[in-house]
C-alpha cells in the first residue's frame, strides 16, 4: 500500500497538498463521539444518577423498561449500571496496559532507531525474540498461576506482554522519520541530541503512535474478553468488566432465552466500541501517511 | 539465496532455542507450590523433598533446564506429574484437531476471499467494492469468542441442529475402520464434520476478513501497473488478466498474511475449543493450567510456540521462492 520508491516518471514532482488530503468524513466524527461518549461515562459513572451494579434492585430477567434501560440480569441486577460500570474496567484495562506498553516500548524503540549500532542489535534481537513468542499463551499461563486476580496484575502482564510490538512499531517508524532531510538540516543548524529527538523526531513518531495506541486499545480490550471467558479476567462479582457481561450472558442465556437484551447489549457496545477505535486508527493512519498511495 | 536462508535457519535456531529457555523459566519463576498441587493435604516436608528428589527438581535450576531441554532434544517431552501420562500422547491426540479445525477454515476463507476481492477490485469504490468493504471492516471489530457465542446461539440452540452445540465433538475415525467397517466410518466421519461446524466457521470469518482486505488493496494496486494496461491493450479477456496478471504478483502478499494467520490461529483458537469443549491443544493447555500440571503446561507452549515460528518461517520461505527478490535485502 505504500510507496517509498520514488516516482519514476521524469519531470513531474509529486508534491502533497495538505488540502487535497481526503476530508475527515462524518463517519469519523460519529465514531471519536461514540469513543468520547464512553469515555465520559467511564469516568463519570461514581457521580452520575446510576443504579449499583452490585445491588439486586429488581425482578430477576425483567426486560427493558425506563427503570432499567437495558433490563435487569439473571440476578435482578441492572444491565445498564452494569455496562456503565464494566465500562471504567475495560477501558482501565486498555489504556492502562498500552500505557505501560507505550511507556516502556516507545522510550526504547525511540532510543535503538536513534542510536542505531550495537545497542540497536542488542534491543531488537531481544524484542523480536520476545515478539516470535506467542503472547496469549504467555498470558493466559502468567494469569492462571498468579494468585489473587487484581484489576493491577491483569494491566501488568497484558502490558508488558504489549512492549515487543510497541518497540517495533515505534522504531520503524523513528527509522523512517530519522532519514528524513529535515534530520540532516537539524544536525546541520547543530542541534542537539535532546532538541533533535524533541523536537524533530517525536512529533513525527507521534501519529504512527497515536493511531497503534488505538488499535492497541482495541486489542486489549477484546483480550481482556477472552480471559473473561477462560475465567482470568477479575471476579464478575466484585466489578464486572464487559468480557465479564457477556459470559455471564453466555451461561444465564441457557435457563432464559427470552432474555435477549442481556447478550445484545454489552457485545454490540463492545464491537461498536472497538469498531471505533480500528475506523478512527485507520483514518489518523491514512490522514498522516503522505506517502500512501491515493486511488 | 542460499546464504539468505542459512542466516534465517540460524536466527530460527536461536529463537527455539531462546523459546525454550522462555517457556521453563516462566513455569519456574511464577508463584504457586507444585508440592500442594501434587500432593495436596499430604504435603508435609519429608513427603515433599522426597518428591523432588524423585521429579529431579531438588537439582539445580539451569541443570533441570538441561535435562529437560536434553530429553526434549530426543523427542520426550516427559510424564505428566499428576496423571502420569506422557506428554507426547496427550499432545499427539490433541494435535490433529487444532490441524483439522485450521485446515477447514483456511479452505472456507479462501474459498470465500479470494473471488470476493476479485470481484471488489475490479471496480474500485463501486457499489459492490464499498459494501464489502465496509462490512468487513465492521467484521474486524468483531472478537471471535462474540462470533462463536453467537454461532452457538443461532446454530445450536436456536435452529437446534443436532450435533454442532458445545461438548458434540465427535473424533475423526480411526483409517483402519474404511475397510473394517465402511458405514461406521462415514457415519463417524459425519459426526465429526458436523461439530467442527462452529468453530470452523468462527475461525473462518476472521481469516476471511483479513485476506480479503490484503487482497483486494493489493489487487486494485496490481491492477494499475502497466503490464496490465499491456495485456488489456493486447485485447486479453478479462478473466484471463485478473488471474493469470493480477492475482500471481498479488497472491505473495495474501501467502505472507495468510502464515502470519495461521500462526495465530493455533494459539487464537483457544476460546473457541473452550467454549465448545473441544479437546485440541488450546483445550490440553487450559485443562492443565486448571490442574497446575506445570510440566504439561511448560511442554505444550513449548511445542505451540515452535509451531508458531516453524509454520512463519515456512511461510517465509515460500514466499522467498515465489518471490525472490525479497531475499536480496
Amino acid at each position: 500500500m505504500t510507496n517509498t520508491e520514488t516516482p519514476m516518471i521524469p519531470n513531474e514532482i509529486v508534491v502533497e497538498h495538505p488540502e487535497k488530503r481526503e476530508p475527515i468524513g462524518l463517519f469519523t466524527w460519529i465514531c471519536v463521539g461514540w469513543l468520547a461518549i464512553n469515555l465520559g461515562v467511564a469516568l463519570l459513572t461514581p457521580f452520575l444518577p446510576i443504579a449499583n451494579p452490585k445491588e439486586m434492585i429488581s425482578m430477576p430477567s425483567m426486560g427493558m423498561s425506563l427503570d432499567h434501560l437495558m433490563g435487569t440480569d439473571s440476578l435482578g441486577r441492572d444491565l445498564f449500571a452494569r455496562v456503565a460500570w464494566g465500562s471504567r474496567i475495560s477501558l482501565g484495562v486498555g489504556l492502562g496496559a498500552m500505557a505501560i506498553g507505550f511507556g516502556i516500548g516507545g522510550p526504547l524503540g525511540m532510543l535503538a532507531a536513534f542510536r542505531r549500532g550495537k545497542l540497536d542489535v542488542a534491543l531488537s534481537s531481544v524484542m523480536f525474540t520476545l515478539l516470535a513468542f506467542p503472547s496469549i499463551i504467555a498470558i493466559i499461563s502468567i494469569l492462571s498461576m498468579w494468585w489473587p486476580r487484581s484489576l493491577a496484575k491483569i494491566i501488568l502482564v497484558v502490558g508488558i506482554s504489549s512492549v515487543p510490538l510497541v518497540y517495533r512499531v515505534i522504531r520503524a517508524a523513528t527509522l523512517s522519520a530519522g532519514s528524513k532531510e529535515y534530520i540532516t538540516a537539524a544536525r546541520v543548524l547543530g542541534a542537539k541530541d535532546r532538541r533533535i529527538v524533541f523536537r524533530e523526531l517525536l512529533p513525527n513518531v507521534a501519529p504512527t503512535g497515536l493511531s497503534f495506541l488505538l488499535f492497541g486499545v482495541a486489542t486489549v480490550i477484546a483480550l481482556e474478553g477472552v480471559l473473561a471467558f477462560l475465567g482470568l479476567s477479575i471476579d464478575p462479582n466484585t466489578a464486572p468488566s464487559w468480557g465479564n457481561l457477556i459470559n455471564d450472558a453466555r451461561q444465564s442465556l441457557n435457563d432464559t432465552p427470552q432474555n435477549w437484551p442481556l447478550i445484545i447489549f454489552p457485545s454490540a457496545i463492545l464491537c461498536l466500541f472497538i469498531l471505533a477505535l480500528n475506523f478512527v486508527g485507520d483514518r489518523l493512519r491514512s490522514y498522516f501517511d503522505v506517502t500512501e498511495v491515493k486511488l | 539465496m542460499l546464504k539468505y536462508f542459512i542466516k534465517r535457519l540460524v536466527a530460527l535456531v536461536a529463537i527455539i532455542i531462546a523459546i525454550s529457555i522462555g517457556s521453563f523459566f516462566m513455569i519456574q519463576l511464577l508463584p504457586g507450590d507444585l508440592a500442594t498441587s501434587i500432593l495436596g493435604v499430604a504435603n508435609t516436608p519429608a513427603n515433599k523433598r522426597e518428591l523432588y528428589a524423585r521429579l529431579g527438581l531438588d537439582k539445580g535450576l539451569v541443570q533441570q533446564y538441561l535435562t529437560w531441554m536434553g530429553h526434549v532434544l530426543q523427542g520426550d517431552l516427559g510424564k505428566s506429574y499428576i496423571t502420569g501420562e506422557s506428554i507426547n500422547t496427550s499432545i499427539g491426540k490433541s494435535l490433529p484437531i487444532d490441524l483439522e479445525i485450521i485446515f477447514l477454515s483456511q479452505i472456507v476463507a479462501f474459498a470465500c476471499a479470494i473471488p470476493l476481492a476479485m470481484k471488489a477490485a475490479r471496480k474500485p469504490n463501486g457499489l459492490f467494492d464499498r459494501l464489502s468493504n465496509g462490512l468487513t471492516f465492521g467484521l474486524l471489530s468483531v472478537p471471535s469468542f462474540i462470533i462463536v457465542v453467537y454461532l452457538v446461539l443461532i446454530i445450536a440452540i436456536k435452529a437446534q441442529i443436532p450435533g454442532t452445540g458445545p461438548g458434540s465433538f465427535t473424533r475423526w475415525p480411526e483409517w483402519a475402520w474404511l475397510f473394517t467397517d465402511t458405514g461406521m466410518f462415514f457415519t463417524t466421519v459425519g459426526h465429526n464434520l458436523t461439530s467442527m461446524v462452529i468453530p470452523t466457521l468462527a475461525l473462518s470469518i476472521g481469516s476471511f476478513v483479513v485476506y480479503f482486505r490484503v487482497l483486494r488493496s493489493d489487487l486494485i494496486a496490481t491492477l494499475q501497473e502497466e503490464f496490465i494496461t499491456m495485456a488489456r491493450s493486447k485485447g486479453l479477456s478479462s478473466r484471463r488478466i485478473m488471474w493469470r496478471h493480477a492475482f500471481r504478483p498479488s497472491s505473495v502478499a495474501l501467502l505472507g498474511t495468510a502464515g502470519i494467520n495461521i500462526g495465530g490461529l493455533i494459539a487464537g483458537g483457544f476460546v473457541v475449543q473452550y467454549l465448545l469443549a473441544i479437546p485440541g491443544l488450546g483445550g490440553l493447555l487450559i485443562a492443565s493450567i486448571t490442574l497446575q500440571d506445570y510440566l504439561v503446561i511448560q511442554s505444550t507452549v513449548f511445542v505451540v510456540a515452535v509451531a508458531v515460528i516453524v509454520i512463519n518461517f515456512t511461510v517465509d520461505f515460500i514466499t522467498t521462492l515465489v518471490d525472490p527478490r525479497i531475499a536480496r535485502d
